[in-house]
């Protein structure tokens, strides 16, 4: 194998924290390799479209995301896209696997900034296709140009909601319902923080206004019980909630649809910095788990910062401005002085729109109620088709934390890598012991952290050319 | 025919080719995904799940569920992030 390329700095990640962090770096003077598995800059919050510009598509910020994507190409940035990362080494080493095989980086500096990603709570049926998440929603819509069904119900918490449903209606889609399990009240709570940026409510405004005016119906403080239908999706069956969002108090009805999209906000994506063993905390508002970070993005680990939504769900302008603060600060203890003065001046604007990002964070975050939409045969860990009478048998047989709930059933060991099941598990662990989200801990970050053909990244090699120890002496 | 599910307004101007999916041809626009073309063909049931046998598809739509993933060539890939190509041979997985 060939010597891995060595830089200054390698960025993992090219959304708009990354993207920026490795700009601001590379302005500085920094040697710069940026790794993402996006054919393109952008993340999932500004991914290029198939076709024309972001600000062609009409997606929201679409310029934003474009003049993203024009500054990295402008940049000295070394970008490699079609990456997928599998392991990363402190040090550090950054093994990927791209269009001609596997890839390895060095650099002493490392920033993460891998995003977010969604958070569910199973209902019976949520297996079925044409279920799909909010955010892979957004990425069908704006980027594929293509709409997740003819008569689609929009479903779950938080702003995605809104925006997935103005979406659905702008591109000339038959929206059947929105269930929102929030009211106004809950919104309006939130109103005081949301005020730091009287632009982006606006924009929240004029989606709900597009719904109104469509003659949708806006189910506030509902949540749906169950979908149904045989090998696809043929309806949702909704009823009001509780405080606590428990659905199955009350009456239900069912609306007819053939796509349900559905998700109870973001969480941040922590298996790289948890291989790292970077110290991690449990923040409700910032989406739960998270890397712990300084404002100028370091960690409890030397060289490694974390930014974007990875480092808590704030939102893409919060993203963006902490990326160019981690940028600068990377830069700054790399010996580039100037930095330093830039990172100060900028801090406060990422704060102000770290306020915002909180808030709507906050009002995405599920509520217990909705676990007992659950039935016991409802499944949870998709992979592994496990429902929830396996993991409330093992939780009664005393499985009390994730890594022991994974040892007695395999719940988050298949190839999603417990990405989609662990929050839930981990929420009827709470339930059943009353323990908190710190006792019953995080799984085991294990490489790979994507699933990757072997085969792949072995590579090409001969046998006979392996180093074979001699034999001991008998 | 009801109205497609395709929503780009420059669709014609985009190169179009089919690829195979278990053996039937499945129309495409450059810059698709598998998921995608399959979604607008009205094939939403990708594979059975391994775990309990239920249909399963496109999910999460960026390459984190694994619950699209198909065969090709014998390995497994996920449908949402493989793009589509002219002569493609998808296949469910085994």
């Amino acid at each position: 194998m060939s010597a891995p390329d060595a830089f200054d700095l390698a960025v993992i990640g090219g959304g708009p924290a990354g993207a920026s962090a490795a700009i601001e770096a590379g302005r500085a003077g920094l040697r710069v390799v940026l790794l993402d598995e996006g054919r393109s800059a952008g993340g999932q919050v500004y991914r290029a479209p198939v076709s024309g510009t972001g600000a062609s598509s009409g997606q929201p910020d679409g310029a934003v995301g474009d003049r993203l994507r024009a500054d990295l190409a402008a940049s000295t940035v070394d970008c490699r896209f079609d990456h997928r990362i599998w392991l990363v080494e402190r040090g550090f080493r950054v093994h990927g696997l791209g269009p001609d095989g596997p890839a390895t980086v060095e650099a002493p500096r490392l920033v993460i900034a891998v995003g977010a990603q969604e958070r569910h709570r199973p209902v019976p049926g949520w297996t079925l296709p044409g279920v799909i998440g909010l955010a892979g929603a957004t990425n069908l819509i704006k980027s594929q140009k293509i709409l997740p069904g003819r008569r689609v119900v929009v479903a779950g918490s938080g702003p995605l909601l809104l925006l997935v449903a103005a979406s659905i209606l702008k591109a000339g889609g038959e929206l059947a319902a929105v269930i929102d399990a929030n009211g106004r009240m809950d919104w309006l709570r939130h109103a005081p923080q949301l005020m730091a940026r009287p632009d982006l409510v606006g924009r929240g405004a004029k989606w709900l206004a597009a719904i109104l005016r469509a003659g949708v119906p806006l189910l506030s403080r509902h949540a749906l019980r169950r979908i149904v239908g045989d090998d696809h999706v043929e309806g949702v069956v909704a009823g009001p909630v509780t405080g606590d969002w428990d659905p199955s108090a009350s009456g239900e009805f069912q609306i007819a649809c053939d796509a349900v999209c559905f998700g109870y906000g973001l969480a941040p994506a922590t298996e790289t910095t948890r291989l790292l063993g970077v110290k991690h905390e449990y923040v409700p508002d910032m989406g739960g788990w998270r890397a712990v970070t300084l404002p100028d993005g370091s960690t409890s680990v030397a060289g490694l910062y974390v930014c974007g939504d990875g480092a808590g769900v704030l939102g893409a302008a919060a993203a963006a401005l902490q990326g160019r603060v981690t940028g600068l600060a990377a830069a700054r203890d790399s010996g580039h002085a100037n930095a330093a003065d830039a990172v100060e001046r900028l801090l406060p604007q990422a704060a102000r729109a770290g306020r915002f990002g909180m808030a709507m964070t906050g009002l995405a975050l599920p509520r217990d109620g909705l676990l007992s939409a659950m039935t016991p045969e409802t499944i949870i860990c998709r992979c592994e088709g496990l429902r929830r009478a396996d993991i409330d048998s093992a939780i009664a047989a005393g499985s009390q934390t994730l890594n022991g709930l994974k040892s007695a059933t395999r719940c988050g060991m298949g190839p999603c890598g417990g990405r989609v099941c662990e929050d839930t598990a981990a929420a009827l662990i709470a339930q059943h012991t009353g323990l908190s989200r710190e006792a019953i801990g995080q799984s085991t970050s294990r490489p790979p952290l994507r699933p990757v053909p072997l085969g792949q990244l072995a590579g090409a090699f001969n046998y006979l050319d392996l180093p074979m120890p001699e034999p001991a002496p008998q | 025919m009801p109205k497609g599910l395709r929503i780009d307004e420059t669709l014609a101007s985009r190169r179009s080719f089919h690829f195979s999916f278990e053996g039937r041809e499945i129309p495409a626009y450059e810059g698709e995904s598998v998921a995608t073309a399959l979604l607008a063909a009205g094939i939403t049931k990708l594979r059975c799940s391994p775990g309990d046998g239920g249909p399963r598809g496109l999910f999460c739509a960026m390459g984190v569920c694994q619950e699209c993933v198909v065969s090709v060539a014998g390995q497994a890939v996920e449908a949402c992030r493989l793009l589509a190509a002219p002569g493609l041979d998808v296949k469910v997985q085994p």
